[in-house]
């Protein structure tokens, strides 16, 4: 019995690696690769040859060459120190105060009914519709830009955890009834260990909210920063630093969103799992 | 068989109603339940389809509350859940974020009626026990249909229960590995000494496994008869090639059948 247990799990657990080429397994990946690289070719030569000013789109190599720039004269550095400032206490906070609440919300009803129009006006609200408020409130200072980013970020994470919370498989509730389980014991064993994959799925839609309030909290105001960079580029008609601008706000999204994806994969099974 | 064995689970007059709210109707699912298992015996419940063979199961568990009658255990009135009784439902629902091991400890937790250490020693015999040897460390989604029940069944024993109930265990694996686990778990049943109640829409298998078949009729179900099972007690595979494996099997179809009729639906066998 046991033996044939044993081979039956090897078979489903341990598939034997067969050898993929390279450029098989990640033939996707390469294609991508290759049109952004022909993109940017295009790009360079329109510029180059006349058919597009460069005042209004730049060049890959205009955008580096300013990238270099600011690095050399230290000023990249200062504004992603206060951007990230910025980012940092605003998610961070969001956080805090997201995820606690939210499985609060999520367990106790009566709680969620009284929070819940709440929560459901200022989600619908644009976000940036607040803007006028916390400048009253806080000024623009580092205090406003990170109002705004935790307004951005909380709500998002706030709805995905009471989603998580509330949303527990009806035959998990059946077993830790059947074992007796207490409401805290089931909250602590089964409501929380349950609604992790929805929770990062929820700090994983913050991120970009996050990343849309650093540009608008810098563009309505401020003296350092990627979003203030950009802005002042903007006016003064330096098309290259807008786009360095662009490329690293870009580019840290994707590598924050692809970090926590990573994480989120690691709890795929799960999901997988559970829907049978 | 012996009949003078103490009765380990007792219903006598068991009515449940339900309300169903989408029809705003109570509907009656138990009309009066009488029905014992006695120690170490396995007995399987029958019927036709939505009869309302779960619901007697989940009330002996005391998920839900009769409201007609009384069902004992070893003489207690069930009231809720209690770790006399043990339920292994259809669906493995094991956590998945628990190991092997940890889905085994999982009852034994909510007790806390032991040290760590020594949920952790009968984890692993449990996991041995069901053949699973060398797998507590594995997550759920590593594992087949067929162990992942041999785990559900492991999780059930931790307690140590008088009683398990098993709500159709096998209905969702392949034919083969069903019948696998059919032997499985009367070895496990005869090695652990428990007693059980058990539900399925297969006759083959309720006479496989069980001294006493218990047949229930249509919506809102009685027991419309307990069917002795009259073959040796040691039950292996080739038992279902029998006549007499044959003539029981054609018996309790008939009185299925006439009950899947009256209730307008389609035989279920």
């Amino acid at each position: 019995m046991t033996s044939v247990s044993a081979n039956d799990a090897a078979a489903s657990a341990r598939k034997p690696a067969r050898k993929v080429p390279f450029w098989k397994k990640r033939e996707d990946f390469l294609i991508g690769s290759i049109a952004v690289i022909l993109f940017l070719l295009l790009w360079e030569v329109a510029v180059a040859q006349g058919w597009i000013k460069p005042l209004f789109v730049s060049a890959p190599s205009r955008i580096f060459k300013a990238l270099m720039a600011m690095i050399a004269d230290g000023s990249i550095w200062r504004d992603l120190g206060v951007s990230g400032m910025e980012f940092g206490l605003g998610y961070g906070l969001a956080v805090i105060v997201g995820i606690p609440l939210g499985i609060l919300m999520g367990w106790y009803r009566r709680f969620n009914a009284v929070l819940d129009p709440f929560v459901s006006a200022l989600y619908a609200t644009p976000r940036i519709a607040l803007v006028p408020l916390i400048i009253i409130w806080f000024g623009i200072d580092l205090p406003a830009k990170v109002a705004i980013i935790f307004l951005s970020t909380v709500f998002p994470i706030l709805v995905s955890t009471i989603t998580g919370v509330r949303t527990i498989d009806r035959d998990f509730i059946k077993v830790a009834r059947s074992f007796g389980a207490s409401d805290r014991q089931l909250f602590m064993t089964v409501a929380l260990p349950s609604s992790v994959p929805m929770l990062l799925t929820g700090l994983r839609l913050g991120l970009g909210h996050a990343l849309i309030g650093i540009v608008v909290g810098e563009m309505l105001g401020a003296s350092a920063g990627i979003g203030y960079m950009m802005s002042v580029a903007g006016a003064t008609f330096q098309t290259d630093r807008v786009m360095v601008g662009l490329l690293i706000i870009a580019g840290s999204g994707m590598l924050l969103t692809e970090l926590l994806r990573i994480i989120e994969r690691r709890f795929e099974s799960w999901r997988v799992d559970t829907r049978r | 068989m012996d009949a003078q064995r103490p009765a380990k689970m007792a219903a006598r007059g068991v009515r449940l109603d339900y309300f169903n709210e989408r029809i705003g109707q109570t509907l009656q699912v138990l009309d009066g339940i009488d029905l014992s298992v006695r120690e170490g015996e396995l007995v399987s419940i029958v019927g036709p389809s939505g009869c309302g063979k779960s619901t007697f199961l989940a009330a002996v568990d005391g998920l839900i509350n009769v409201d007609g009658g009384e069902i004992r255990v070893d003489g207690h009135v069930v009231t809720k859940p209690g770790s006399d009784r043990a339920m292994v439902f259809q669906n493995d629902s094991l956590f998945p974020w628990r190991t092997v091991q940890q889905n085994v400890m999982y009852g034994l937790e909510l007790q806390r009626k032991m040290p760590k250490s020594a949920m952790i020693d009968r984890a692993r015999s449990l996991v041995d026990l069901v053949g699973l040897k060398g797998f507590g460390d594995h997550f759920p989604h590593e594992l087949s249909g067929g162990m992942r029940q041999r785990v559900n069944i492991a999780r059930a024993l931790a307690p140590d229960p008088q009683l398990l109930l098993l709500d159709e265990p096998f209905a969702a694996l392949d034919a083969q590995t069903r019948e696998f686990m059919q032997a499985e778990l009367l070895k496990i049943l005869e090695r652990t000494r428990k007693t059980a109640l058990f539900i399925t829409h297969q006759i083959d298998e309720a006479i496989f496994l069980s001294s006493r078949v218990a047949v229930f009729s249509a919506r809102p179900a009685k027991i419309k008869e307990v069917v002795d099972i009259d073959l040796p007690d040691e039950r292996k595979l080739s038992i279902k090639t029998q006549k007499r494996f044959h003539e029981l099997q054609d018996h309790i179809w008939k009185l299925i059948d006439e009950e899947s009729a009256r209730s307008g639906l389609i035989a279920t066998a």
